[in-house]
């Protein structure tokens, strides 16, 4: 994987109080050689592979729990994916992004706990449905013992 | 850094958190960006180039539909790479390029035929489902180490 490779990125944002504004603006500031696209969802950046890793790591530390980014095959406005020259209808990729969206709050709330430092205790789950469970039911269902 | 194959392998989250935890995620946007990016291909990454069958059919027959063979021509040169792997099992959420049952099975099989250290998860669906989900991962790629 070549440093200079041309990439795109996909910043995912599900925060209160960071808007895509603010991560456009900290992208001016850095001067780095990218080209963004502020979208509904967060930005879209393009570049070399270590300009865009370096500024996604830059916009990452404004809000770290809430700022999601994965990388992109398609670049920004690229006509295979663009609406407009499709006849309109969901891009390809939307609906995994749809689902995943939901789980954001979660996920954040999982990672802040991380953060905090917080020590996680794994429920241990029966793999098969309990006798006292089986028992539940048949009773709700009329069952009687034998 | 270790190499992870994420499944499915365009996921937001999977990919975010691999990257976040200090390894590389092995997604199928990596490859789908090489073609777009490639001159010649008329309608990438719908169009394939002679070589992708040749890649495909290192995994599948001729006679399984060319799906699969396209789908593993951008899926097994990630998979070879993989030094680890994260699968979230049977996700709802298996649309477009993920959207083959055959090559989600052939993935799966050929994840565990290699032998990495594997993670296998249930997508969350509440919030201490999700809280499990984050620690098991962040644990998994700790003990990875290779920072």
């Amino acid at each position: 994987m070549a440093q200079d490779d041309i990439i795109s990125k996909m910043v995912v944002l599900h925060s209160t109080f960071t808007l895509p504004s603010d991560l456009v603006i900290k992208i001016y500031e850095s001067k780095a050689d990218v080209t963004v696209k502020e979208t509904c969802f967060g930005l879209i950046i393009e570049g070399k592979r270590q300009d865009v890793d370096l500024v996604a790591k830059e916009i990452r530390s404004l809000d770290p729990n809430r700022i999601f980014i994965k990388e992109r095959g398609v670049p920004p406005g690229d006509p295979h994916r663009c609406r407009a020259g499709r006849g309109g209808g969901a891009k390809p990729g939307f609906h995994m992004h749809e689902i995943e969206f939901t789980l954001l709050p979660f996920i954040t709330e999982a990672l802040e706990e991380i953060e905090r430092g917080d020590v996680f205790e794994k429920k241990v789950k029966s793999p098969r449905i309990t006798i006292e469970y089986l028992k539940k039911i048949i009773e709700e269902e009329g069952g009687k013992e034998v | 850094m270790v190499k992870v194959f994420i499944y499915p392998s365009n996921s937001l989250i999977l990919s975010d958190l691999v990257d976040r935890f200090g390894h590389e995620p092995l997604a199928v946007m990596q490859e789908i960006g090489k073609k777009i990016r490639t001159a010649g291909i008329e309608i990438p990454p719908i169009n394939i180039t002679p070589e992708d069958p040749k890649k495909g059919l290192k995994y599948a027959a001729v006679e399984v539909p060319s799906g699969v063979r396209g789908r593993m021509s951008l899926l097994g040169p990630l998979l070879e790479e993989a030094e680890a792997a994260i699968i979230v099992k049977e996700p709802d959420i298996s649309f477009g390029c993920m959207g083959c049952a055959r090559t989600n099975e052939l993935i799966n099989f050929l994840v565990r035929a290699k032998k990495v250290p594997l993670l296998e998860l249930d997508y969350p669906k509440t919030q201490d489902d999700a809280k499990e989900f984050v620690h098991s991962i962040k644990e998994f790629l700790d003990k990875l180490g290779g920072e």
